[in-house]
């Protein structure tokens, strides 16, 4: 399994053809206290960088991006009650969504861990 | 100047401190040709209390005010009476003179009444929440329709022929405006059940009034029926709150969204504004919603208090994403609204909401005696429109001579709408058994 | 001369303040005040009105079926109610109010005297247009002050606050490219990033797209960026900029910008928020600006009422003006005064219809009584002592914060938090200015400037005010540089300490319901 970056601050993980995306530890740390994740439905699809879900700080609010393009399996809705674990667990047990690649060539243009972490310390 | 506690001294003194020479240093920015050297001209220079007061005392005494004889109009603002405590709260420097309640600590004055009254205008259209506030009804409309075309993703708005005309315009120019399509339904006195046919699986709301522009009260649960079925919204519009204390809430009605005028509770005529605007949704739209929403928290030490919440949704965090434009809203107008509202209690409001209605029912009763006059609306609370023999304008203009202002003419809120004979009026608490007699004697001379 | 000592004792040992307990919950003249749903019944209330006389229904059975069960209260309860509220608000009336971009100025109470004359109160937005006539022609007399003050040749006064000003001045611009048959390909609007939220938001309900600007070093508009945002023209809408801009300086460059955006074939909307640091001294119309909306809150001192109702007359240049709403005034050869409600006639060109009636009465005959006490002399002070305060605050605080660009501001002072220690931020110092007794600056905006304090003193401060202030401001920002962690904890002498925000986002309580278990209680 490989983990790539987005410039928005999305990770995937990737087994096969199913890719697990969430937001990444440095974006759950600028957001704050999340206090509301939406989350799409599953069979839901969303094209490269579309929106697919919403995250709410008590003082920012934004879009989450689908790294790639494709079709949700799955989402992680015990995260919209337990708010606490999307600060907590970010990269772990509060993922958001399982989704089916449909364009697996998208991952190219990701960033892998080494290029995110330099990335962020740029910023 | 009474106003600037500087004097020429202090201006020296500061100006020394901060090491300009003159306050001319400070608009060097300025482009040269834009610099004006002395005062603007054409405007007469400062002047003391008294003649201001005079100047302002002159063009007021042109005014024929409602309170100095009978007063019959209606359509989207109504004369109540307005207890003399709430005009004394309203007047406190610490509610006047305060800015939106963005310091929680120090503003739980402001916080704690737009709690109650979010509670207030919830009940009163028996909806589950609402938010601070609004500028006025037809804005709230506005709002509302652009709302649910975000919650449906659909594109079409469907406007019933009893909507108040500038409620229709203001709706009509947002709406537009953002790429939505916008259907009205021919103007009708008792046709707000149309929109249960109109509706479409395009459709994003239907929005109704009841009563409506012409005073008829309609049932709209059919309506929301019939919007549900294919997917859409209802938004239940009304221009006169004091109705909700005896007739059928949007709430009961099953809307979705309800949005009127609150300016009957505590607040003046004022010649149109500011009035507040009442915006109420149910619960699973609340991220939706525009304006400001104030929510029950604790502080440090677990104290219970109140904070302007769900605020990721506003212009000043979300920017080009917010769900509206609007900041400053009606706080002010709100707290009086609340005030009046809290002097009635629910009691009170029915009792005053049956004082209206029989006001009208007299008028409608002598009204409709006079040979020549027809009664249009079918049911009504405070406010029908009548047919005349003569043309309308000329009605009204003789009676305005005979010290009675009748109502407004239908043609002067839909000018081709063939209704030049149609009068709207409508009767208050405010309205006396005298009052509706000058009202008759006149019209029996005129007709 | 003999002294009695025993029922007064002259010394004893005596608690701090903060851990004493009250049994009633108040403190002193602050009183304790539940919310009104735990005081009031339904029953209860305070007007007296005559009983119905039972007649005869028309409502047609479209009646209540719940009754609303809202609490009253009577008169007194609900007087004491109110009171004990106002009391735990800050206000202008109260102390220094320093809230930049806000304008928090003196309200004169004459205002609020004429308001009320039953010729502007008590007079109905639809009667014959014969008996409002003094109301006609006040509002074309406040026309005339604002489009002499702006060197404007048109004004539309029905929007209803600043925010919806916006919205009459781009919905003006999209009419205007419509009528040049460019509606659907002019949709690109020009906005930096220091605006004020509602622009973009403005922008984006009138269907227009955002295309974001950077501040220059300056904290001036980038010509740079500007210049390569306008290499393709035939998509630009025109700009939305704020004169003086949101970081308190005037744009530089404004005539440049102005002749850039016209030649583009955009339109340029000017922000007027901040037109209270050049009212008298400069005429946005003289710097090339199509339209632009004026606070009257703001520059002309209509009371803020803990947020609205606000009023946002908008102006317009020749090129606008064929496009402003309806209704409007005009002056018959006659002298009479006649409203302009349909979009035909002299209007056949207008956008159409904002809001239902004419605008905000109210408060345009609080703006007038206001500019008729200052004249066109006083009006020209006001801005300049605004400018000379704010230029003040910022002399006096430069050694111990961090001015956010160098040189003179206009009316607003706004500092960096670069000055803080590590842990030490914006929120610390503003809150701490809540237990000296002062309203905090604005936090956090603009978002140009990390951790930015925008402080506007206005012109209705004296100086002795704003020494007292910077004393006190000068003491907090030397805890901040210092690291002083007690900051964390401010405030600690208002009626609340923080609020818990993340709380009240989480799980939303946005009205009171009666408590679950009252049902058992009263079994």
């Amino acid at each position: 399994m490989t983990t790539y970056y987005t410039k928005q601050h999305e990770w995937i993980r990737v087994d096969g053809d199913t890719g697990t995306i969430g937001i990444t530890a440095y974006a759950a740390k600028q957001l704050g206290e999340v206090v509301y994740v939406e989350l799409p439905e599953a069979g839901a699809s969303f094209a490269r960088e579309k929106d697919f879900g919403v995250v709410e700080s008590s003082k920012t609010a934004s879009e989450v991006f689908a790294p790639v393009s494709g079709t949700v399996i799955e989402s992680n809705t015990p995260i919209t009650t337990d708010l606490d674990s999307v600060n907590q667990d970010p990269e772990g047990a509060a993922w958001f969504i399982r989704m089916k690649i449909s364009d697996p060539e998208e991952l190219a243009g990701l960033m892998d861990a080494a290029a995110y972490a330099a990335y962020c310390e740029g910023l | 100047m009474r106003y600037l506690p500087l004097n020429d001294a202090d201006r020296r003194a500061m100006l020394a401190t901060i090491g300009a020479a003159s306050t001319d240093d400070f608009y060097v920015d300025v482009p040269p040709s834009a610099q004006l050297k002395t005062k603007i001209a054409g405007l007469p220079d400062h002047q003391g209390e008294l003649a201001v007061e005079r100047h302002m005392t002159k063009l007021a005494a042109k005014n024929r005010s409602a309170s100095s004889g009978p007063f019959f109009v209606g359509a989207g603002a109504y004369k109540h009476h307005v207890p003399a405590t709430v005009d004394m709260i309203i007047q406190r420097s610490e509610f006047l003179t305060t800015y939106t309640p963005y310091q929680p600590e120090i503003a739980q004055g402001t916080l704690q009444t737009l709690f109650e009254f979010q509670t207030q205008v919830a009940a009163l259209t028996a909806m589950d929440v609402a938010n601070a506030s609004m500028y006025d009804g037809s804005t709230a409309c506005a709002e509302a329709a652009v709302m649910a075309a975000r919650v449906t993703k659909r594109t079409k708005i469907i406007l019933s022929g009893g909507v108040h005309p500038h409620y229709a315009a203001a709706t009509r120019l947002l709406c537009e405006a953002q790429g939505l399509t916008v259907v009205q339904l021919p103007v009708a006195i008792d046709g707000e059940g149309e929109l249960a046919k109109a509706v479409d699986a395009e459709t994003a709301c239907v929005i109704g009034q009841s009563p409506n522009v012409f005073g008829t009260l309609t049932d709209l649960t059919g309506v929301a029926k019939s919007a549900h079925e294919k997917g859409a919204l209802l938004v239940s519009v009304f221009t006169e709150v004091v109705s909700l204390g005896l007739v059928t809430p949007p709430g009961e009605m099953d809307a979705d969204i309800a949005a009127g005028e609150g300016q009957s509770i505590g607040n003046g005529l004022n010649f149109g504004g500011p009035y507040v605007g009442l915006f109420a949704a149910r619960e699973k739209l609340v991220r939706q919603m525009p304006g400001r929403l104030c929510g029950q928290t604790v502080d440090a030490d677990g104290k219970r208090g109140f904070v302007l919440t769900l605020s990721t949704r506003e212009q000043h965090i979300r920017r080009d994403k917010a769900t509206s434009n609007i900041c400053t809203n009606s706080g002010l107008c709100a707290l009086a609204f609340t005030a009046h509202m809290t002097l009635l209690g629910g009691r009170g409001l029915k009792n005053l909401a049956e004082l209206n209605h029989e006001a009208a029912c007299e008028l409608a009763h002598a009204l409709g005696a006079l040979k020549g006059v027809e009664i249009l609306t079918p049911r009504f609370f405070n406010e029908f429109c009548f047919r005349t023999p003569v043309d309308a304008e000329a009605v009204l203009a003789m009676l305005d001579e005979a010290g009675v202002v009748g109502g407004v003419r239908a043609s002067r809120l839909f000018p081709g709408g063939h209704m030049g004979d149609v009068i709207i009026a409508a009767a208050t608490e405010c309205t006396t058994t005298d009052d509706i007699a000058a009202y008759v004697a006149a019209l029996k001379e005129i007709i | 001369m003999s002294t009695e000592t025993k029922s007064r004792p002259v010394e004893s040992e005596v608690a701090p303040a903060q851990e004493i307990e009250t049994v009633s919950g108040s403190r002193g003249l602050l009183q304790h005040e539940g919310l009104l749903f735990e005081i009031g019944t339904p029953e209860t209330t305070g007007v007296d009105l005559p009983a119905p006389r039972g007649l005869k229904s028309r409502l047609g059975g479209v009646t209540r079926a719940v009754q609303t069960g809202l609490p009253g209260l009577s008169e007194p309860q609900a007087v004491r109610h109110y009171i004990r509220l106002s009391q735990r608000n800050y206000a202008i009336d109260l102390g220094f109010f320093p809230l930049g971009s806000c304008t928090m100025k003196h309200n004169p109470r004459l205002n609020e005297k004429i308001a009320r004359l039953p010729g502007f109160s008590d007079i109905h937005p639809l009667q014959p247009q014969a008996t409002v006539q003094g109301a006609l022609e006040l509002i074309d007399e406040l026309a005339t002050w604002l489009k002499t003050l702006t060197g404007m040749p048109a004004v539309a006064m029905s929007p209803k606050a600043g925010a919806h000003g916006e919205l009459c001045g781009m919905l003006a611009i999209r009419q205007a490219l419509v009528a040049r048959g460019e509606g659907e390909t002019r949709k690109r609007v020009l906005v930096p990033v220091s605006a004020h939220g509602t622009n973009p938001a403005t922008a984006v309900q009138c269907g227009f797209v955002i295309d974001e600007i950077k501040a220059d070093a300056r904290g001036r508009v980038d010509m740079d960026e500007l210049r390569s945002k306008l290499q393709h023209t035939d998509d630009i809408a025109g700009i939305m900029l704020t004169n003086p801009n949101t970081c308190g300086l005037f744009e530089t460059d404004i005539k440049n910008i102005a002749d850039l955006i016209h030649a583009a074939g955009g339109y340029f909307y000017c922000d007027g928020a901040n037109f209270n640091a050049i009212v008298g001294r400069v005429r946005p119309g003289d710097l090339g600006i199509d339209a632009m909306h004026i606070n009257l809150h703001k520059t002309f001192s209509t009371p803020h009422g803990g947020g609205g109702p606000g009023s946002g007359p908008t102006v317009f240049s020749e090129a606008l003006a064929p496009y402003a709403p309806v209704p409007f005034v005009i002056k018959d050869e006659d002298g009479f005064y006649r409203l302009v409600e349909q979009t035909e006639g002299v209007a056949r060109d207008s956008f159409g219809r904002m809001v239902a009636f004419h605008g905000q009465m109210g408060m345009f005959v609080r703006a007038l009584t206001y500019m008729l006490s200052h004249g066109a002399d006083g009006l020209k002070q006001v801005a300049e002592d605004a400018v000379l305060n704010a230029n003040y605050i910022q002399a006096r605080l430069k050694s111990v914060m961090t001015p956010a660009f160098d040189g003179f501001c206009m009316h607003e002072a706004l500092f960096s938090d670069a000055f803080t220690a590590d842990g030490i931020e914006t929120i610390d110092i503003a809150k701490a200015l809540i237990d000296e007794g002062y309203h905090p600056m604005t936090m956090y905006f603009p978002l140009v400037v990390h951790g930015a304090m925008l402080i506007e003193p206005t012109e209705t401060e004296s100086k002795a005010e704003l020494d007292r202030f910077c004393d006190a401001l000068t003491s907090i920002a030397r805890r901040a540089a210092q690291g002083d962690q007690t900051l964390k904890g401010a405030p600690y002498l208002a009626p609340l300490r923080r609020l818990d925000e993340t709380r009240a986002a989480r799980k939303p309580v946005l009205k009171w319901t009666p408590p679950v278990n009252a049902g058992i209680a009263a079994d």
